[in-house]
C-alpha cells in the first residue's frame, strides 16, 4: 500500500506546475479563512475585555445593556437592593464610561475610566509599577500599559494631566488581561473619584458586580433582580450577549459569512479546476493503472492521498503564513486584535477538507469511468 | 514429444456496442486457441475489429457472449477485484502508444507492475533495472520517458510488461509508432528474448513487416475470424 501512495505522491509532485497550482489555491483558501475568522476572534474578545479585566462573577445592569461600553446608569438603590438579596455574597459598584483627557503638551485624547469600588478595590488591575493604594492619593490614577498606553504620551508615576478642569496624577501603572476593542487608553481610579471627575446623568453606577454565595444561588439572584427591574448575567452570559449584538445586530457576522463564503469558492474554483485539470491530464495514465490491474478502491486511494497531501499541505503553509502575518503585524501594532485559537484552526482544516473533497469528487468520477479498453485504441 | 499447454482459449465470443438501430458487432462468433511458446497475431485492416478480442481476452472488456478460458480459469466468472488481480499477476501490457508515465523516471515506469503487487518500492525499482539491462536501457534508467526516442519507449513498454513476469503478454500495434527498422528490430528482440515455451505473446498488428516472427496469424474482417495461418517462425 505505502508502494501506491508514493506512487500517487510522484504522479502529483513531479507536476510541479500543477502541484504549486493546487497548493496556491489551498493556501490562499486557509489563509484567508484562518484569518477573517482570527480577526472576527479577536474582536468579540476584545469587545468583552472589560468582562475579562474585571473578572466579576456576575453583572447587574439595565436590560438595555448591549455591550460593556454602553453601559446605562443606574440609581444607588439598585446596589442596596442587591447587597439585601437571598444567595448574595457581596455586591460593590463599577462605574465605567469615557473622558477626555488633556495632557501635559495641551492635546487632548480620549480614555476609557474605569471606577472600582473605594472600599474593596474590586475589579482592580494587577499593577507593574506604584502601589494599588496610592489609588486613594489625592488625584491619584493608574493608568494600563497595553497597545494603547503611547496615546497618552506613555505617563511613569507622577505624570499630570487634566479630567475635565480636574487635575489628575498617575500613581501607578498597571496590566490588564486584554485591552479594549475602541483603541482607547484605559485608566483606573476609585468609584466615587470617577462620578466626582466625570460629568454624569442623575443614575452613576455602570453595573453592579456581585458574587453568589453559591453557583446554585445564581438563578434565584437572577429572578430577585429581574423582579427589581434590572437584569443579572454571569460573566459568560454578558460576554454571550456582547457577541451576539456584534454578530446579529452590526452587520459583522453577515460580513464575516459573505467573506468566508466569497474564500471559500475562490480556493474551490482554483483548487477544484486545477486537480480536476490534472485527473483529466492524467486519465489515459490512470486508464492503463486500471488495464494493468489496479482496482477502483486503489485507484480512489490513490486521488484521496493526493488530495488530502495537498489540502494538508495547503493548510500548513496557510496557516503558517497566517500566524507570520498576524505576529508581524502585532510586532508593529501592539493593540492588533487578531487571535488564531484551536477553534479557528478547527474552522480552517475543516473548510480546507471540504473544499479536498467536493475537489476530488469529480475526478474520481471521472476516474471510475474510465473503460481501460479505451487505451487499447490509442 | 511433449503436447503445447493451452494458454487461452476463446470461444464462440460475440461483442457488441450499442442497441437497436445504433448496434455494431465488433466480435462475431470468434473461437480460437493460443498455446504457451506461440507469438499469436491478430491481422486485419482498420476497423476490422482486431483491438476487440484483446481487450477481451485480457479480462479488461466483457463480451456479451461466450467464454475466455487462461489455463483453468474463465476468466469472466471472476468478480472485477479478481480480474484486476488477474491481470495484474498474468497478463503484460504493451500498449499503442506505450502510455508511460512522463513525470515518472524510466525505471520508475518499468516498476509499476511490481508497486501495484504491493512489493516494497526499493526491490521493485531493483528489479526493474534488470528489465531495462535486458531491453539494453540500463543506462536510461533515471531519464524521463520524453529524453527517450520512440523506439526506446517502446523498449521501456516491453521492460514494464514483463517485470512482473506474466504468463500472457498483450501487444497493441507494437510498431505503429516506429519505423521499420525499429519495427522489426523490437519484435525480433520479443521473439528471441521473451517468448518462451512457458509464455504466449498475443500481438495485434497490420504491419505485415513483422509476420515473420508469428507463429500463427487469426486474420479478422468485419469482427469475425476469416482464416488462420499456420507459420513456422
Amino acid at each position: 500500500m505505502k508502494g501506491i501512495l508514493k506512487l500517487a505522491y510522484k504522479l502529483l509532485a513531479n507536476d510541479k506546475a500543477k502541484f504549486t497550482a493546487l497548493l496556491v489555491g489551498i493556501i490562499f483558501a486557509s489563509f484567508s479563512m484562518i484569518f477573517i475568522s482570527s480577526m472576527f476572534v479577536g474582536v468579540m474578545n476584545h469587545s468583552s475585555s472589560t468582562i475579562i479585566n474585571i473578572g466579576a462573577s456576575m453583572w447587574v445592569m439595565d436590560p438595555a445593556v448591549q455591550i460593556p461600553a454602553n453601559s446605562v446608569g443606574m440609581p444607588d438603590y439598585v446596589l442596596d437592593a442587591v447587597r439585601s438579596m437571598r444567595g448574595v455574597a457581596y455586591a460593590v459598584p463599577l462605574y465605567s464610561g469615557t473622558a477626555l483627557v488633556k495632557l501635559s503638551d495641551g492635546s487632548y485624547q480620549a480614555a476609557t475610566v474605569i471606577g472600582v469600588d473605594d472600599n474593596t478595590l474590586f475589579g482592580r488591575p494587577e499593577m507593574v509599577d506604584g502601589r494599588i493604594t496610592d489609588i486613594f492619593a489625592e488625584n491619584g490614577f493608574i493608568v494600563v500599559q497595553d497597545g494603547d498606553y503611547p496615546k497618552l504620551k506613555s505617563p511613569r508615576v507622577g505624570a499630570e494631566f487634566e479630567i475635565n478642569d480636574h487635575r489628575a496624577v498617575i500613581v501607578g501603572t498597571a496590566k490588564v488581561a486584554m485591552s479594549g476593542l475602541f483603541g482607547l487608553p484605559t485608566l483606573y481610579t476609585t468609584y466615587n473619584r470617577a462620578i466626582q471627575y466625570i460629568p454624569n446623568p442623575r443614575y452613576t453606577i455602570s453595573y453592579v458586580l456581585l458574587e453568589p454565595k453559591t453557583p446554585a444561588d445564581i438563578p434565584q439572584i437572577k429572578k430577585q433582580v429581574d423582579e427589581l427591574g434590572y437584569m443579572a448575567l454571569t460573566r459568560n452570559e454578558f460576554m454571550q450577549r456582547s457577541i451576539n449584538y456584534y454578530i446579529f445586530q452590526t452587520g459583522m457576522g453577515t460580513n464575516l459569512l459573505i467573506m468566508t463564503v466569497i474564500t471559500f469558492a475562490v480556493g474551490l474554483s482554483v483548487s477544484g479546476q486545477t486537480f480536476y485539470t490534472f485527473i483529466l491530464e492524467n486519465l489515459e495514465r490512470f486508464g492503463a493503472l486500471k488495464a494493468i490491474g489496479t482496482t477502483s478502491p486503489e485507484l480512489i486511494l490513490m486521488i484521496l492521498f493526493q488530495v488530502t497531501f495537498t489540502a494538508l499541505t495547503g493548510y500548513g503553509l496557510g496557516l503558517g503564513l497566517c500566524t507570520l502575518f498576524v505576529s508581524l503585524a502585532k510586532m508593529r501594532l501592539p493593540s492588533y486584535f487578531a487571535m488564531i485559537t484551536y477553534a479557528n484552526l478547527l474552522l480552517g482544516l475543516v473548510m480546507v477538507l471540504i473544499i479536498a473533497a467536493i475537489s476530488s469528487y469529480a475526478g474520481v468520477r471521472r476516474v471510475l469511468r474510465i473503460e481501460p479498453f479505451e487505451i487499447f485504441r490509442g | 514429444m511433449s503436447m503445447a499447454r493451452t494458454a487461452i482459449k476463446a470461444e464462440k465470443l460475440e461483442k457488441w456496442f450499442g442497441e437497436g438501430e445504433a448496434k455494431t458487432m465488433a466480435l462475431r462468433h470468434v473461437s480460437f486457441e493460443a498455446d504457451f511458446g506461440e507469438m499469436v497475431y491478430i491481422v486485419g485492416p482498420s476497423g476490422s475489429g482486431k483491438t476487440t478480442p484483446l481487450s477481451v481476452l485480457s479480462g479488461i472488456l466483457r463480451p456479451n457472449v461466450g467464454e475466455v478460458w487462461v489455463e483453468e480459469t474463465e476468466i469472466w466468472n471472476l468478480d472485477s477485484n479478481r480480474l484486476a488481480e488477474f491481470r495484474r499477476n498474468k497478463i503484460g501490457f504493451v500498449f499503442q502508444d506505450y502510455h508511460l508515465f512522463p513525470r515518472l523516471s524510466t525505471v520508475e515506469n518499468v516498476a509499476i507492475p511490481l508497486i501495484l503487487r504491493k512489493e516494497d518500492w526499493n526491490e521493485s525499482v531493483q528489479e526493474a533495472t534488470k528489465y531495462l539491462e535486458i531491453v539494453g536501457l540500463r543506462g536510461r534508467a533515471e531519464l524521463l520517458p520524453v529524453k527517450l526516442s520512440g523506439g526506446e519507449q517502446q523498449r521501456v513498454a516491453i521492460a514494464r510488461a514483463m517485470v512482473g513476469q506474466p504468463d500472457i503478454l498483450i501487444m497493441d500495434e507494437p510498431t505503429a509508432s516506429l519505423d521499420g527498422d525499429t519495427g522489426q528490430a523490437i519484435l525480433k528482440f520479443v521473439h528471441e528474448k521473451i517468448l518462451n515455451r512457458d509464455r504466449c505473446i498475443v500481438v495485434v498488428t497490420h504491419d505485415s513487416r513483422i509476420y515473420e516472427f508469428a507463429s500463427r496469424i487469426l486474420k479478422m474482417e468485419d469482427g469475425r475470424l476469416t482464416g488462420t495461418e499456420e507459420r513456422a517462425a
